[in-house]
């Protein structure tokens, strides 16, 4: 069981199937602070990657720099087929930032509109959506109305509606109860097996982050990079039953370590990189 | 995805307190002293809210009608003349015999007002969209807009008045100075209040600035304006009066400030409280007016606009 936590070579693989790789990205924010130093990533097609990290490693920054929502200082993000077109990106946020003076329709129908379709255009594609979200009967609520899990399965049709290359997702489900928060695991979980998207999950739980991915990029802190990157084989599907398994317990007590150990990493010398 | 039962709940929990509170009474066969046992706590607390809402009606009425049946008796008693205070009845009068002299005021009034609050609404926008596209433009004209603002209308009603020959116009230009201020701040503000996180998302799907602005800044704008809204068209009013008045016998045959002039001259008291009661309850109908206007606009969704019980 041991074995089925394995660390690839980070430089490995710009094979054909990798849809994005970071190559020495570095971020220096302009107030001087070194947000991350030298991460090196490959994302495959199909992978279901964490982002794993205490607060201030970067990890949300890393993201960012992947959906181009900001420059890298150093280092490229290589894009194999190709730049990203528009609604190649998905992007969920921590908060589910829907608009407010919007029905749940209207918030799902925002990317394409952007797009320039009408709303009676796409009406397939967003019932489409929310039925696979779980909001079927919902398209004419406002968000207020929505409970926060709710509202963030809002955000996730949202994000899915340009049937994105990539999805990424920022600590989506860090700000609801334990029990929506399984919920919705369980669910992005059983879509993913459905679908297999490529998907990129930016958590500090380690219990979610082994519960979801197959492979764990484990972040440190100050300035942030990553420390060690972890495959996860466990089978699929997963549910209830993996949750409760000696191998998820063991999953998570490496990767609880691999956290700990970056945690109390020394902090490296800045000037390496200023 | 399946919603769970949890999220769910939290969903029914929310619409049954949209709902509408009034629940339908027992049958007709209970008596009333079931129906009073039966009576659960929802139905009390919804009678106890029935009996808030009809206060808050009813309690501002009767203190307002019996200020003014003291006035009534004050006046009558002490036999004050009419040129000194008239009585309310008097006034009421007044304003039926003279309506057709006072009507016509009325009408010049807010044909002023609404002009200039009509130019305010484009112009605030107008420039706020444009402070917004740029901040050099910002900072270059801010300070013409605070200029304009702080500086009392009541001082350069008469510069205005002398520099533009054509009265009505002068009127306008004076009731638009006060009037476009709080619509260009309060849009502006509004304007750049759009949540962070969806100007990212905008960003993401490749927006244009069009795009931008019309469904995300504007949107997220319109609470603010609403509320410049409120207190632009009082002030428009202001404005028009306060010009009318530095126009003085210039505007001779025109609104209401300048009816209450005239009054004042031949001592017509009674005549100069019925135009007053006029400025008043026009200030208070453009008032309410926007306040519906803005609930109307806004009760979908924002906090402002959303009853909430605790």
């Amino acid at each position: 069981m041991a074995n089925s936590m394995t660390g690839p070579d980070a430089e490995q693989g710009s094979g054909a199937s990798t849809v994005v790789s970071l190559r020495h990205v570095s971020k220096r924010f302009s107030n001087g602070t070194l947000a991350l130093q030298d991460m090196s990533l490959d994302i495959e097609k199909g992978d279901f990657v964490s982002l794993l990290g205490p607060s201030g490693c970067g990890k949300s920054t890393a993201l960012r720099i992947i959906a181009g929502l900001g420059d890298t200082t150093e280092g490229q993000v290589h894009w194999p087929d190709g730049k990203p077109e528009r609604g190649d990106i998905g992007f969920v946020f921590q908060e589910p930032t829907l608009m407010p003076w919007a029905n749940v329709y209207d918030n799902v129908w925002l990317p394409r509109r952007l797009d320039g379709e009408s709303r009676a255009a796409v009406t397939e594609e967003v019932t489409e959506t929310l039925e696979m979200v779980g909001l079927g009967g919902f398209a004419k609520s406002y968000p207020r109305e929505l409970s926060g899990g709710m509202k963030m399965r809002v955000s996730i049709a949202r994000a899915l509606v340009t049937k994105p290359k990539i999805l990424l997702m920022d600590e989506p489900f860090a700000a609801l109860d334990e029990i929506t928060r399984f919920k919705l695991n369980d669910d992005l979980l059983h879509l993913w097996e459905a679908h297999h998207w490529t998907v990129v999950f930016v958590t500090h739980s380690v219990f979610e982050s082994v519960y979801l991915s197959n492979r764990i990029v484990v972040m440190a802190a100050r300035p942030g990079r990553v420390a060690e990157q972890l495959g996860n084989n466990a089978p699929h599907p997963r549910g209830e039953g993996f949750r409760t398994s000696e191998e998820y317990a063991h999953l998570c007590r490496t990767a609880s370590e691999a956290l700990h150990s970056a945690l109390y990493q020394p902090e490296m010398p800045e000037d390496e990189i200023a | 995805m399946n919603v769970s039962p949890a999220e769910r709940s939290n969903n029914a929990r929310a619409k049954r307190a949209a709902a509408p509170s009034g629940q339908s009474n027992a049958g007709s066969t209970t008596s009333i002293l079931e129906e009073e046992a039966v009576k659960s706590g929802p139905d009390l607390r919804a009678a106890a809210a029935r009996r808030e809402r009809l206060l808050r009606i009813i309690l501002p009425v009767v203190i307002l009608t019996a200020a003014i049946l003291g006035w009534e008796a004050m006046v009558r008693i002490k036999e004050i003349p009419h040129y000194i205070l008239p009585a309310p009845s008097l006034i009421l009068e007044t304003l039926v015999k003279d309506w057709a002299v006072l009507s016509v005021s009325l009408v010049k009034t807010l044909e002023i007002t609404f002009a200039a609050l009509a130019v305010a609404v484009a112009g605030g926008v107008g420039l706020a969209v444009l402070f917004t596209q740029s901040k050099w433009i910002e900072i270059s004209f801010f300070p013409f807009a605070v200029i304009l603002q702080v500086t009392p209308i009541i001082a350069i009603a008469p510069l205005i008045l002398i520099y533009v020959d054509t009265i009505p116009v002068a009127l306008l230009i004076c009731a638009w100075i006060v009037a476009f201020f709080p619509i260009l701040s309060n849009t502006t503000l509004g304007l750049n209040s759009a949540d962070h996180n969806l100007r990212n998302l905008f960003q993401l799907y490749g927006a244009t600035r069009w795009q931008t602005l019309r469904y995300l800044r504007l949107p997220a704008a319109m609470p603010y304006f609403l509320g410049g809204l409120k207190i632009a068209g009082g002030l428009a009013l202001i404005g028009a009066i306060v010009a009318e008045f530095a126009a003085g016998s210039a505007g001779r045959g025109a609104g209401l400030a300048y009816r209450i002039l005239e009054s004042g001259y031949r001592l017509n008291i009674p005549r100069m409280f019925a135009a007053l009661l006029l400025i008043s309850v026009t200030g208070i109908l453009i008032f309410l007016t926007f306040s519906l206007l803005s609930h109307l606009m806004l009760r979908k969704w924002h906090e402002s606009a959303i009853k909430r019980e605790n």
